[in-house]
């Protein structure tokens, strides 16, 4: 950790949580100093050490995994087993220990570990612990189980991407699980502020369905005020034309909008067809709507005969909207993103070299920062359970003697 | 949880969800418009619900003079500046901080407030292209394509939510405010997951796939994602391991009741079955019968059913059917509120249940409040002096 003091430092967060919706959470958490320790256990590690590629030279093993390092970066790595008294005992102490539990198990599950809010909140009145799920811990649905991916489907996105005449479009990943860990995050963070302030603790019912709405929820004010639904429609928008993806000669699509007659009349400067500006056909917003197709054929033209940077670079010194389409790998050498410095590179104890995701925000006084690579599976048991909740090395040995952390 | 801050919020259309948050949160906040903006569009009724509105033109002196006077008494700002915005001097950080050290004040911009094209102007499309998202939807072969609705706004929102509350945390403990400064386009790229441990790992720039899996099947085989049902559309997918086998066992058992032809199905090893395996040839002929069921299904009779059966697979949701699902009407997600003119206004509720319970929105979008009110209710006098 560097000298600056982190906004966070000092908060404690114990996670029990697997794949993104939890793990991401305590993330964002340990970007800006929070020390988070993630549990697992060696009979069943987080499904992201394991269940989905990339892994390391394309060979799966529980270190290997490419997703799990991009949500656990910055965090340490506990084993417990949680179907052992002794494992149990450990995860007791560390709640206690904890100003923020996260988990996103199915509902009751951890109830059934014994280790659910109301005990909780007795070990530690000022704990606020979060519960992500699918559904939401009540409701008729409460427990049916569910993958990210599909539940973006429940909540609109995926009917919402595509053409009208086509099926509907997946969205890469759990899409909605990101959602659902950025407003938990918030959530969190709301209620530890009030633990400091009040000593109060909280409990959090965060439904990642619910989440996602969030994110539509002028579409679903609209349905219930005109009864209008809106449609999945490619790239267009009901009010602006040009508004569109374009094809250019490097292989790479630009995207263009314009949002007035006045960004219409530079955009057909730059196409070197300023006679299109007076034009009846595209003269006004209306009539380019109308003539969507025929206009979208000419952008086209000429951006065939562009690179994607550059023509960017030139619409947007024009003051028209303008950005190319970056791929995954263009990501990583964006000149805004870099001078950013969203990636982090990490040595990872079993990977390499690995870039870590650092955060969309900068803070003025508390930068924050990728302080590791993700951990190995069970890499910090001795480290937590002896420096930071204090047990004595006999006390862990005996503790791993009664398998606890297996 | 946090009845104790007040916000201002005068951020532009990306940082609009940031203040619903920290209102659905607890917090006060007061939307800032200036008088001719015109409210009357769902997305604004949606992203103000829970605020209170103050007409104020921040371009006239009057409304600056104004501002300066709330501003000491403020927790959190939020805004929308870019460089050489007519009111970038007055909301400078730095002019700001002195005024009130313990302001935070959250900039929610397309590209971040600093940096080669800080000043670039991007609205949804270009946000949503910036930040990989576009470049992993749409099919194979086609066009990238954004969500017909705008998200980078929401994924911008959030983050700008999150970083104010990091920052009032460190406040809480330091009493020192800070400035927070969002990248929308930063933001976008959660949308991809973990997509950029393809390219950092192995050197494989992941595509978009439409509406099939790929890359599942070591003989190149896709996967049928989405399905027509009897009124619209089903995503489902025929995965292996635990998961995949209850909810294909579950299938099976489910058309055996209604008597549907199971076809090359009967002959299926679901205990064995691995996807990773099949052929193109077989993943046709074993999708064709499931694919004959899910036509005589209705999108609510899916959802019901897989769920009782605890299967994976949700119906495509149109906003008919999300406004009308029985989930969440029982967790009481949907909110109304009374609007100015006495009519009713739906919405959706506070994010979160906290503590058993779902705050209630305190205010409909719109619900002005005067200047004069205002001050009062922060304590500060007429007659205290401005600063400069």
């Amino acid at each position: 950790m560097s000298a600056i003091s982190q906004a966070l430092a000092g908060v404690k967060v114990a996670e029990f949580g697997a794949y993104a919706a939890g793990p991401h959470i305590g993330k964002m958490l340990a970007t800006f100093g929070a020390t988070v320790v993630h549990v697992e256990s060696r009979s069943r590690p987080d499904g992201f050490r394991t269940e989905y590629p990339p892994f390391k030279d394309g060979k799966p093993g529980l270190d290997r995994g490419g997703c799990f390092a991009i949500f656990n970066d910055s965090k340490r790595a506990v084993t417990l087993d949680l179907k052992n008294d002794a494992g149990v005992n450990l995860a007791r102490r560390l709640i206690s220990w904890s100003d923020i539990v996260i988990e996103n198990m199915r509902p009751e599950v951890m109830s059934r570990l014994n280790l659910g809010y109301d005990v909780a909140r007795k070990l530690n009145p000022g704990v606020v612990m979060i519960s992500s799920c699918n559904m939401g811990q009540t409701g008729p649905r409460a427990h049916t189980p569910g993958f990210g991916s599909q539940l973006s489907a429940l909540a609109g996105f995926c009917g919402l991407t595509g053409s009208s005449d086509g099926p509907p479009q997946l969205l890469y990943g759990p899409y909605i699980d990101f959602i659902a860990s950025s407003l938990g995050a918030a959530a969190v963070l709301a209620g530890l502020d009030r633990q400091r302030r009040t000593g109060q603790g909280a409990r959090i019912d965060l439904a990642q369905y619910e989440s996602g709405l969030m994110f539509i929820a002028g579409s679903l004010l609209e349905y219930y005020t005109s009864g209008a639904e809106t449609e999945r429609a490619r790239n267009s928008d009901p009010h602006v034309a040009p508004h569109d993806a374009f094809p250019c000669r490097d292989g790479r699509w630009l995207v263009i909008s314009c949002w007035s007659d006045r960004e219409f009349h530079q955009l057909a400067k730059i196409l070197g067809r300023s006679e299109l500006d007076e034009d009846p056909n595209f003269v006004t917003v209306d009539a380019r709507k109308a003539n969507e197709k025929a206009l979208s054929t000419i952008i086209g033209e000429w951006s065939s005969s562009q690179d994607a940077s550059e023509a960017a670079a030139q619409l947007q010194a024009m003051r028209v909207h303008a950005y190319p389409v970056n791929t995954i790998a263009d990501l990583f050498h964006d000149p805004q993103l870099l001078y950013r410095r969203i990636w982090r590179r990490r040595r990872h104890g079993a990977i390499g070299d690995i870039a870590c995701y650092f955060s969309a925000f900068d803070l003025s006084d508390t930068p924050g920062d990728v302080t590791g690579a993700a951990p190995l599976l069970g890499a910090d048991n001795e480290y937590v359970f002896c420096e930071l909740l204090g047990l004595s090395g006999e006390q862990y040995a005996n503790y791993q003697s009664l398998g606890a952390f297996e | 949880m946090l009845s104790a801050y007040r916000v201002l919020d005068v951020s532009n259309r990306v940082g609009w969800l940031a203040g619903r948050l920290l209102a659905d949160l607890g917090a006060d906040v007061i939307r800032i418009e200036a008088p001719d903006v015109n409210i009357e569009n769902s997305d604004w009724q949606a992203y103000h619900v829970n605020k209170r509105l103050l007409r104020l033109d921040l371009h006239m002196p009057d409304g600056q003079a104004t501002f300066d006077r709330l501003l000491a008494s403020i927790d959190v700002l939020i805004e929308s500046v870019q460089p050489g915005d007519a009111i970038a001097q007055h909301l400078d950080w730095n002019r700001l901080r002195t005024a009130n050290p313990r302001l935070i004040q959250v900039s929610v911009t397309p590209f971040g407030s600093k940096g080669p094209r800080a000043g670039w102007g991007a609205t949804d499309i270009e946000l949503m292209a910036a930040g990989g998202a576009m470049s992993l939807a749409g099919e194979p072969d086609g066009a990238p394509m954004r969500v017909t609705v705008p998200q980078s706004y929401g994924w911008a929102g959030a983050q700008a939510a999150i970083g104010a509350l990091t920052a009032l945390v460190h406040r809480t403990a330091n009493g020192v405010g800070q400035h927070v400064d969002v990248s929308a386009q930063a933001a976008v790229i959660l949308a991809s997951s973990h997509a950029a441990a393809f390219w950092d790992m192995e050197g494989i720039n992941p595509t978009r796939c439409g509406a099939y899996l790929t890359g599942r099947s070591i003989k190149g085989a896709r996967y049928r994602a989405f399905w027509p049902c009897a009124d619209g559309y089903l995503n489902f997918m025929v995965y292996g391991g635990p998961a995949g086998r209850r909810t294909n066992t579950q299938l099976m058992e489910w058309m055996r009741e209604r008597g549907a032809p199971l076809g090359v199905l009967e002959r299926i090893d679901w205990i064995r079955f691995d996807p990773k395996l099949a052929t193109q040839e077989e993943v046709d002929a074993l999708e064709e019968p499931i694919a004959q069921f899910f036509l005589t299904l209705t999108k609510r009779e899916f959802l019901d059913e897989a769920s009782r059966r605890e299967m994976l697979g949700y119906p495509v949701s149109t906003m008919a059917d999300i406004a009308s699902d029985p989930q969440l009407s029982a967790r009481d997600f949907w909110q109304d509120v009374v609007r100015p003119d006495g009519s009713l206004q739906r919405h959706c509720g506070s994010f979160a249940v906290i503590d058993g319970v779902r705050a209630p929105l305190r205010h409909a979008p719109g619900e002005e409040v005067d200047v004069a009110t205002l001050l009062a209710e922060l304590g500060i006098g007429c007659t205290e002096r401005q600063f400069a």
